[in-house]
Order: structure tokens, then sequence, then C-alpha cells
């Protein structure tokens, strides 16, 4: 197991270089830069102010000079927002995304998999057709409908103020941000916990386990369940991922101060230290995320062998 | 409570499909004594298993019983609601499956799936019921019982898995134990120490057995009574020697035909069953194995045949045998 980790955190550290090799490159490729706006920048200052973030040197030197300061933990000042380090920028949103995010899973998973086995084991009854329609009407919705749809509704046609979610400062105002997060990935965790939950009902160790006289309960929980779940795991890695850089719609209707509206406007600014610092830490997160998953498998399933 | 351990009467059992009612079992009666061991033969989808795991009231959906009655031990299990079957199950009446590959769960260990039932069933702790799976493992022959206590199903082989659902379903000492082909899928000389082993213990733990199968030979060694079953149907039950020495059904005898004598000088070939199964979803109106029968005459065609007794132990459901018997009768 510790092998397998250590052997995991260095494919991440290579997968982290290229990451940032290719971002970097990339970005210096886009047109544009950030000190290019609409309005006619002095040439003297402008080369000033290129020669202060160290831009005016060729690109492989800077990108040299990156590293070897990424390598220490100092992602640099942003250049946009003046005065300001890239690791305070990026811990501070990263707080409000990640808090979001956590009870959103959390949420999604509590909701999400008791509805898919409810649906697996009334099969073709009213409550499986029920589930199955709001499941479909999850995954079919967009997030930017439903964000202002809700906001709509709620905060300016019933007037409930309470519930707005301006910069997440009181637990009422998570209630639309969580909905709204969470309701793709609960349909999508429901629908995929009826499918697999069925497969695994018709398996020969459920009836084993039936025929031993186990109470129908604790076939679907302990019996079912932890086979059934797999799938489940395998899809919160890219789920959680998703949240983090994908929640930009919900952060932009809600305004709320995450790291998913930064990765954005970063990239609109071509705050190139921004990005860079972003890119690497959404993609560490991702990488440590799927090695949690791959640990988790082996926690659920002891056939599985981490090599 | 009668003098039977199993009284199987005219049992229904319909499985509902979108392509229409299946019935895998029509009219089948059975019956059994304490401590017998009873054989049930047939090809595949003929309702042997059906008929088994009916008895635990473990039908599958969409599967039905709709008529006739069940009586276990003086009880109706037909009668019984969902939580008193779950006390037959597994204490009362046990069951090995066909495939131990795939019936332990792969998630928890062998300990933990026979604690389970012996937990369940009787009021002992977590260590009582370790030291009792202990016992079982030792008693089914496995060797290092301790160890694979905390070993998962994927670490053992076939033959160790099928040992230990055969200590599962012997923890709590039931009456009946259902075998569900507990041989097919392991390889000749496992099935062999399996079958030996079956021997072994009911004669220590003095159960009935269900023993079902295709095979007619472990049949004729092991088993008292045979019931053969075709399209959902009894058609010929007996003792083992009635069966084979006067089979009174041309399924039987067609079955007979199958088996290889080791000790045939005439190089005489086998006689396969021509013809392929019932489709259960448009039975024919008459005997059901009518369409595959050398003997077939006008009256199979058109109408169920009757039961002919032909002895207190030994009955048959064959116009062939109801001509005869006329016949006979017309002699005298």
């Amino acid at each position: 197991m510790l092998k397998y980790v250590i052997k995991r955190v260095l494919m991440g550290v290579v997968a982290l270089f290229l990451v940032a090799t290719i971002t970097f490159f990339l970005m210096n490729l886009v047109p544009g830069g950030p000190f290019e706006f609409e309005k006619a920048v002095n040439p003297a200052a402008r080369a000033a102010l290129e020669a202060k973030y160290g831009l005016d040197k060729p690109l492989l030197e800077q990108f040299k000079n990156y590293l070897s300061h990424a390598l220490s933990g100092d992602f640099g000042p942003s250049i946009k927002q003046r005065g300001r380090e890239v690791n305070d920028i990026i811990l501070t949103k990263f707080a409000v995304s990640a808090r979001l995010c956590g009870i959103t899973v959390i949420v999604a998973l509590v909701i999400g998999i008791p509805l898919g086995c409810i649906a697996a084991v009334r099969r073709g009854k009213w409550l499986d057709n029920l589930i199955r329609v709001f499941a479909t009407l999850g995954i079919a919705i967009p997030g930017f409908v439903l964000c202002t749809v809700c906001l709509y509704f709620f905060c300016i046609s019933l007037n409930l103020t309470w519930l707005l979610p301006l910069g997440l400062a009181t637990p009422a105002s998570y209630i639309l941000p969580v909905f709204s997060l969470a309701f793709y990935p609960t349909s999508y965790i429901a629908r995929m916990m009826r499918s697999t939950m069925l497969d695994t009902l018709g398996q020969d160790y459920v009836r084993t386990a039936k025929s031993k006289g186990v109470a129908n309960s604790s076939v679907l929980f302990k019996h079912a369940l932890r086979n059934a779940i797999l799938p489940i795991v395998t899809y919160l890695g890219p789920m959680m991922a998703f949240m983090m850089t994908g929640n930009f719609v919900v952060e932009q209707v809600y305004v709320i101060p995450g790291l998913g509206k930064e990765f954005i406007s970063s990239i609109m600014n071509r705050d190139y230290t921004m990005i860079m610092g972003t890119t690497i830490f959404l993609a560490a997160i991702l990488i440590t995320l799927n090695v949690l998953v791959d640990i988790a498998y082996k926690i659920i399933d002891p056939r599985i062998t981490l090599n | 409570m009668g003098i039977y351990l199993l009284d199987i009467r005219s049992e229904k059992l319909s499985f509902f499909t979108q392509a229409g009612e299946v019935k895998a079992l029509d009219d089948v009666t059975l019956r059994m004594r304490e401590g017998e061991i009873l054989g049930i033969v047939g090809e595949s989808g003929s309702g042997k298993s059906v008929t088994a795991y009916s008895l635990m009231g473990l039908t599958a959906h969409p599967g039905k019983l709709i008529g006739g009655s069940i009586e276990f031990n003086g009880h109706r299990i037909d009668q019984m609601s969902e939580k008193e079957i779950r006390k037959v199950r597994g204490k009362e009446i046990s069951i090995i499956f066909q495939d131990p590959m795939t019936s332990l769960n792969p998630v928890y260990t062998i300990g933990n799936q026979i604690r389970e039932v012996i937990r369940l069933h009787t009021g002992k702790s977590r260590a009582e019921a370790n030291a009792h799976a202990h016992e079982l493992l030792t008693m089914v022959g496995i060797n290092e019982p301790e160890r694979r206590l905390k070993q998962y199903p994927h670490e053992l082989s076939g033959g160790m898995r099928q040992r230990v659902m055969i200590a599962i379903a012997l923890a709590c000492e039931p009456k009946l134990l259902i075998a569900d082909e507990p041989t097919t899928a392991l390889d000749v000389t496992i099935q062999a120490q399996i079958i030996e082993l079956m021997i072994d213990l009911k004669k220590k733990l003095d159960m009935a057995i269900i023993l079902i199968t295709h095979d007619l030979g472990v049949v004729a060694s092991i088993c008292e009574t045979i019931a053969v079953m075709y399209a959902g149907k009894v058609v010929e039950y007996g003792t083992v020697d009635e069966i084979f020495y006067e089979p009174a059904h041309e399924y039987t005898r067609g079955l007979l035909n199958c088996i290889p004598k080791l000790d045939d000088k005439d190089r005489t070939r086998l006689v396969p069953i021509e013809g392929v199964p019932v489709d259960m979803l448009n039975p024919p109106i008459g005997c059901p194995f009518a369409p595959r029968c050398n003997s077939c005459m006008k009256i199979c065609l058109t109408r169920v045949p009757p039961e002919t007794v032909l002895s207190s132990t030994h009955y048959s459901f064959c116009w062939l045998q109801k001509k005869m018997e006329f016949e006979e009768g017309a002699a005298v």
C-alpha cells in the first residue's frame, strides 16, 4: 500500500510538471497579454511593467525562473490583482470552494445513493418511475438555467431574501448554491446506483444471503451496497474535479467568491501567474483525489490489488 | 403434524413475464420423510430449482405461487409471512448453490459470512460464533480454519468455496438440506469429494437432503427416492430401484438410455432424446413430452395423462402405463 502511494505521488509530480509545461507555453501562445488594454499603453511604461514581472526575458528563461520559484512553493505575485500573492488568493478562494463542494458532495451521496437503491428495489413501480423522471430532469437541465430559475423564483418571486446566497455568510445562504450544484450529481448517482444495484441484486451471493435468512434491509445495505457502490466511487473523483473548476456558473450567478470564478477570470485577464497557480493547484487536487479514490477501492473490494 | 417432513401438494407456480405466463411448476406433488435423500432429476428448465427455491420462499421476481400447498415440518410454508419464513431459511432449511465461485459475497471474509448465519439464528456472541465457525470448517474438511476464517472468497479454490457453502448451510443443523447441482461447476475429482462429504455429514447430522442434479450416476449412488421432472411436472416418482429397473415413463427411459454402461460389450450407441425441450410459453395441450416421445399415441397429444400408481412408492404420469393397466385388466 505504502509503496503504491509513493509510486503514485512520484507519478503525480511528473504529471504536474507536464501540466505546468503545457499550460505555460499554451498560455503564451494565446494572443494578448496582461498589459494589453483597449486603450494603447505608453510603450515605456509597458516595457517597465514587463521587466518588473520578468516578461521581457526569453520564454524558456521565464519558464525556468517560474519553475524554480514554484518548486519552493512560491507562485509569485498576481499580475492583475495588485499587491496580492497568488498563494494567498488561491487559499482564501479555495476555502470557500472546498466548503461548498464538500457539502455538495455529501448531499449528493446522501440523497443519490438511497434514491438509487429505492428505485432498484421498487423497479417498475411508481416510486421507481418518479425517481427516474427526476433523475433524468436533473441530468438534462443545464446548471445556469437551474441557478437563474432558483434565484428568480425563491429570491424574487417569493421574496425570500434570507435565501440570498451573497457571499455565503449565513448557513441559509448555502441552500440555493448547494441545491443547484448537487442536482446534477445527485441525479447521476441515483441513476447509476439504480442500474448497478439492479445488477448486484441479481447476483448469486445476494440469493445466498437471502437463503441464510438475512433480513431484506441487511441484504440490501450489507451484501449488495458494498458491491454496487464501486462505480459511484469511481465517479467521485471526476465529480469533485468538475465542481472545483466547473462551478463557475454557480459562483457567477450567486456571487460566490470561489476558485472556479477566479480560474476563469484569470484566463480572461491573461493574469499569467494566476493561470499557472490555479491550474497547478487544481491539477494537484485532482491527482490527490484520484489516489484517494484508488485507496477507497482497495478498502471496499478486497479483490482489487494496487500496483 | 403428518408423517412427512415435507409435503408438497399440487404446487402451481408461474412467472408472469412480458411475453406471457410461464407455468414453471404445474401440479407438482412431492413428499419426503425425515432423513430421506430425494433426488430431483430433469433437464434445464424443467422446474427442479424453482421447486427447491419455492420451499424457502425464494421465488425470484416475477414468479408467483398460484396454487397448491407446501407443508414443512407441520407448518405451511406457502402461508408464512416474510418474517416467519426468514426464521426457516438457513435454520430449518438450507441450500447449497450450483456455483461456489459466485455464491459467496466477494467483499466479506469467510468468517464474517459463516458467523452471520450463526448469529442470525442463535443467540451466540461474536466469539462463540467464531468458535462454532472454526468447528464447522474443520467438519467440512478445510485445513487451517483459523487462517481461512480471515480470508476472502477469492483466495480460496472452487472446491474449498463449496465446502464453505456447505459449512454455512449446516451451521444451524437444518432438518432439510437442498443441494442445487452442488457439483456441476466443479471438476470431477472435487465432485467426488464433495458428494462424499455430503454423505458423511448426512450420517453425522441426520438431515433430509434434496439433491438436484443432471448426474444420474450420483443419484443412483446416494439417493433413496427419485423424482423425474419434465416441463414443470413430476412425471415419475419412485425409489431408486424402481426408477432404474422399472422406469414407467418414456422420458425416464430416455434419460436412462443416455447413460453409458461400463460393462457394455456390444458397443451399443447411446440413444439421445430427440427434439428440443418444451417452449414453456406455449406448452403442448396434452402430455408435455408427447412431441419427443417415441411411443406417442393420439391421446397423448390432446389430453394430460393421469396418475398411474404402480406401487406405494412409485407413480408416473404416462398414457402408456394407463393403456397397459387397462390391457392387464381386460386380460384378467
